[in-house]
This record gives structure tokens, sequence and C-alpha cells, in this order.
């Protein structure tokens, strides 16, 4: 079976919304157009991205307890940088990469959200 | 004291424990549009069919100054009655005595009414409204839940088990629902979800509503916890009530049959429903009301994944249940959420003696990295499992399209299927046309002088070879191919004749199916 990712274009004009119709989309599936409609989950799913191993991100929300690092510091795969406080565990966060220290986004006491970049490498 | 002192004495009693909370504590119920949980009984059950069990249940608190308190049946009021003359064992939870909070007699007396319906071999109805664990009962507030969860699964494929959302419903107490065969919830009313919109936002830092987290809507469209949404708490009990004429006592029975009915076929007319280009859209729902009687049709999670149509309707006044592609949504394809919902359909079908009836018209699997990595591999197994595992009669009509894993998916004869039916409309082919002829046809087409030209050309062959019912038939996989009017008439007969049917898998204590 062939591999080609799906894409969705619109067919529906302002006309067709003004008249209540259901506004169908096209959906390409095995490079066959299909006429349909869409589910509002599908509609809410968000592109994927390529992770980047030079931007640090929170893999859990959590509270800043302290920071071992400074900008320009160069550091190595493994190295602590900081710990982070979350669901009542402290959690030592490690370089993921050897490489220096570009920017530091946060400082300790700070509240970060998951996925929010806290780290950057040059 | 005579006899007449003793029975003014339990009215006395009783109209104590009936009262509940108390006037200010149903006014608040009220307030917010809830019924309270005796009314809610009342509503679901015939009339004066109901009898109640322990109502002097007094609960077993004895910390905290509880042992001063009264709770009027602990916070939840069970019992027995009929739903159309079919017995069920109920029970409800009272919101206004002490929140509706699961206590260790509160739980007892669940857990009693349960065991009282697996030996009965009658359907539970559950109505939970309820602030949650009893905290100043601890643990024993904790073991209740676990010996609730434990008769769930116990039950599970014994008799049917019926969940009700009429309020919070929240952290552990979203499991008992969760175990059970049907989840029904009411606009603005349920609230389920493991941690609060509270928590998320002292632990997290971001705020949502608890509708938007956990409310009837998100549960019926995007999580996939509720089987049956409705906009009124009498919506609600219609629809329990429609849910038991179709489902059976227990897994020893068979569904009550009805006077067999036409479809209305002036009005779901099968000529004039499906387009013949398989590119089209139309609504799947208007050919399973084409075939059923009185053209009725009670689907299940008609919000929740519906590129696949699930639910009861009667075929010559016995149930069946159908599971059909839906190429009005998302081209009616099979992804992890709609694996996910006909497998366990496919599973309470067979657990309690209903004919499943699937109809085909799908292109595959939904392309995605985002599907790949949601585990539509795992997900997607469940549906081979099921039908494959699946002993009741299962009778496939192929309406259209039916390509590559999706066609040995929707229970073809692989599976063991007892009938499968063409149309002649149907497409039974490896892969849709386009596809395949790119990839049989590559070199012929990059090495002509005209690619275009030649790729049309090779999808025209392809498709008037292959695009069609006859190679499948050819080598047995399809029975018949009857013409669309004839589609009735075909589930008729197969129904009659595989009414004795007994299959038994392999002895096994049971399988690991991919959940």
């Amino acid at each position: 079976m062939s591999n080609q990712s799906n894409s969705v274009m619109s067919e529906s004009t302002d006309k067709q919304a003004a008249n209540n119709k259901p506004s169908y989309k096209t959906l390409l599936i095995e490079n066959i157009k299909y006429r349909t409609l869409l589910t509002e989950k599908y509609k809410r799913k968000k592109p994927w991205e390529k992770k980047n191993d030079k931007l640090l991100t929170a893999f859990i929300p959590g509270t800043v307890k302290e920071i071992f690092v400074k900008t320009g510091k160069k550091v190595k795969e493994g190295e602590k940088l900081l710990v982070l406080e979350a669901m009542k565990m402290e959690n030592d966060i490690l370089s993921p990469i050897n490489g220096t220290i570009k920017a530091i986004n946060i400082k300790a006491g700070d509240r970060v959200a998951k996925n929010e970049l806290i780290i950057e490498f040059a | 004291m005579g006899l007449k002192r003793k029975t003014a004495d339990l009215k006395k009693r009783m109209r104590e424990a009936i009262r509940g909370g108390g006037s200010q504590a149903i006014k608040k119920q009220k307030a917010i549009g809830k019924k309270t949980a005796r009314e809610r009984i009342l509503s679901i059950l015939d009339a004066k069919s109901f009898h109640e069990y322990d109502l002097f249940v007094e609960h077993a608190g004895r910390d905290f100054d509880m042992d001063k308190k009264y709770l009027p049946g602990d916070g939840v009021i069970t019992g027995t009655g009929t739903i159309s003359g079919h017995p069920v064992c109920i029970y409800a939870q009272d919101f206004t005595v002490a929140g509706g909070s699961l206590g260790w007699m509160h739980a007892k007396k669940i857990t009693k009414i349960m065991d009282h319906a697996m030996k009965l071999k009658i359907p539970i109805i559950g109505i939970n409204d309820s602030g949650g664990a009893r905290i100043q009962e601890g643990v024993n507030a904790l073991a209740g839940y676990g010996e609730i969860f434990y008769r769930n699964t116990q039950a599970s494929g014994v008799i049917p088990q019926i969940s009700v959302i009429l309020g919070p419903c929240a952290g552990g107490a979203v499991y008992s629902p969760a175990l059970t065969d049907f989840v029904f919830v009411v606009d603005g009313v349920s609230k389920m979800f493991i941690t609060g919109p509270e928590v998320i936002k002292t632990v997290l830092g971001e705020e949502i509503s608890m509708e938007e987290l956990g409310g009837a809507r998100v549960h019926s469209e995007i999580t996939g916890n509720s089987h049956f949404y409705a906009a009124t708490e009498e919506e609600c009990f219609d629809q329990i009530k429609s849910l038991i004429s179709y489902i059976p006592w227990n897994n020893e029975k068979k569904a009550a049959t009805f006077p067999k009915k036409p479809p209305k076929t002036k009005q779901f007319n099968l000529d004039e429903i499906i387009p013949t280009d398989p590119r089209q859209p139309y609504d799947v729902r208007d050919v399973i009301r084409a075939v059923s009687d009185d053209s009725e049709f009670f689907e299940i999670q008609e919000l929740f994944a519906a590129n696949i149509v699930i639910g009861f309707a009667r075929i010559s006044g016995q149930t069946v249940g159908f599971v059909a592609n839906q190429p009005l949504v998302l081209a009616g394809v099979l992804d992890v959420d709609s694996s996910d919902k006909a497998a366990r359909f496919i599973r309470y079908c067979d657990a309690f003696n209903i004919p499943i009836v699937t109809l085909v018209d799908l292109p595959g699997y939904l392309p995605g990295i985002d599907q790949e990595h949601a585990g539509v591999i795992r997900h997607g197994a469940k549906m081979l499992y099921a039908y494959s595992e699946a002993t009741v009669p299962k009778i496939t009509v192929i309406m259209r399209k039916a390509y590559g894993g999706g066609y040995i998916a929707m229970c073809s004869h692989h599976l063991r299927a007892d009938f499968v039916a063409a149309w002649p409309t149907a497409e039974i082919a490896v892969m849709g046309p386009e596809g395949a002829a790119n990839i049989i046809f590559r070199n012929e087409i990059k090495n002509a002088e005209n690619p275009d030209e030649m790729r049309k050309q090779k999808i025209k062959e392809y498709k008037e070879k292959f695009a069609n019912p006859y190679v499948a038939a050819a080598y047995g996989y399809v029975d018949a191919v009857v013409e669309p009017y004839e589609t009735r008439n075909f589930l008729i007969h197969s129904l009659e004749i595989s009414s004795l049917k007994a299959e038994k898998g392999p002895n096994k204590k049971h399988g690991i199916p991919p959940f």
C-alpha cells in the first residue's frame, strides 16, 4: 500500500454556508479525492513538528527549584542543568546533548508550563 | 405497643428517610435543573414498579464527629423495578445527602443491589451524582469503590450494565461507569473527570471550565467515554427505555422480539440513496433505515468517531447490531477512534447474542503521523480481534468500496462472516484504482510520451477489470451479488437460517485482545 499523506481542501463557498448546506471538504486517500465532512476532533489535531535537540522544553509543568548552569557554559550530555519540582517530585533535568548554553529562559522560582521552552543550546 | 402504633412509627421512619437531604438541599438540586434521585428512579421505571431496598441503612463513619450525623439512606437509593415490563436493578446516588458522597455503607448498598442483579440475571442501572469519596471515612471509602469495580468486571458480559451520569462523577468514581456497557450523559448536568479544573489550574497552570474539561458534549464527541447524549434528563430516560427494549436480560437470553414491520421504503429508497461514484458522500444511516423494521435505528455514540456508525435496529422483529462505514464523515475511513468504537460494540453484541450486520463502504485507513503515533496499529487490530472472536451470526453487505486492509477488517469471510453479499456497485480490491494503477504501471506511466494520459488510461483499465464485486465473487469471498432492493430479504433470510448457530472457539481462559 502506498503511503501518501492526506490533505484537505475546502470546496465550500460563502453561498453554500448561507444556504446552511453541509460544507463538504475533500479528503485525499491513496490518490483518490473523497467528498466528505470532517469531525471536530480531526480539525483540532495539531500538525507534527520535528524535535529540535537544541531546544529544551519542560516535559512536565512545574516550578523551577534550582538552576546549576549559566549562559555560555559548555555542558556534556547527561549533565544536571536544573531541578524542576512537579507533582511533589524533584526532577533533575539533564542536558540532552553536548553543547553550549545559548539562553536560559527561566529563573529559580518560575512556574513553567508543559512544553515551555526553558533552555536553548547554541 | 399495638400494631397501629408500630405502623405509625414505621411511617414516620420512612418519611424521615425518604426526605433525603431535606427541603433546602432539594431546592438547591432543582435550582441547577436536576431532578432528585428518587424522581429519577421513578421516571425511569414503570409506574408503581419500584421496590426500595435498604432504606434504613445508616452510615458507618465513626471519626470526625460523623457518628453524630444522620444521613438518610446513606446517600443512595437502591431497589428493583421494571421498564416496559423488563425487570431491572437500579440505584441512584442522592446528591442532597452529604453530596452523594460514597462511604462504606453507601458502597455496601450499591454492591448488594449489584450482587442481586447478578443472582437474578437482570440488568443493573446506576445513576451517578456524587461529590466522590466520603473523606471522613478514609480508606473505607476507597474500599467501597474497589468493591464496585470488581463487581462491574465480574458482571461484564453477563448482565447489561448501564451508567447514567446526572451530576458530578469525578476521580475514582468515574471508573465504575467506564467499566459498564453504556454511559448516558446529559448536557449541562454530567461532569466526569479524573482531576478537576482546580487541580489542573494549581498543578499545570491551565485554566479550563468543568464543561470544557469533562462535560457531556466533550465525552460524547471527543473522548468517547459516553454512549448517549441528551439535552435533558427526560430525553435521557427515554433513551434508557429504548435501549432496554433492544437488549436481553442477560447473556443466556435473546433480546425480546417485536411484531415485524416493513421499512418506510418511500422515504428510504435504496435505489436512490447511494451515488455510484465511490468518491461521493451519502448518509449510511439511511441505508440502515431502508432495511430495518419501521425504518427505526437506535444509534450509539452518534457524535464520537462519526466515520463509523453503530447501533441497534430490528429486522423481522429481532434485534440486530449494525456496524457501518459512514462516507458522510471522513469518507468513512477506519482510524483509532472508529476502530475502538466498533470493536467494543461488536464484543457487546457477541456477549449478548445479538447478530451483527456490517455495511461496508470505506476507502481504507486514515493516513497521518498523528494516527500512526496514536497507535492505529494496535487500535485497528481490535476490529480484527472482535470480528474474528464473535460467534453470533455475522452478516456483511459490501455496498461500494472495500479496499485493502479495510476490506478484511469489515467482517469479511476471512474473519468468518457467515454471509457476505455485495451490491453490483461494490469495488473489492487491494486498493483504490488510482493508487493501484500508479504502482502496477509505474514504469509504463513514467516512460510514456504523455504520462498523464497513460495514467488515466491505466486507471480506467484497472477500474474496469478490478473495481467490481466479481473478482472476489469468483474466489467465493462474496456469496452473492444482490441488487440493493433485495438487501432486506437477504438479511431476513440470513437471520432466519442462522437462528441455531452455535459456534465454539478453542478452549481458553480468555484471549489477549489488543487493549
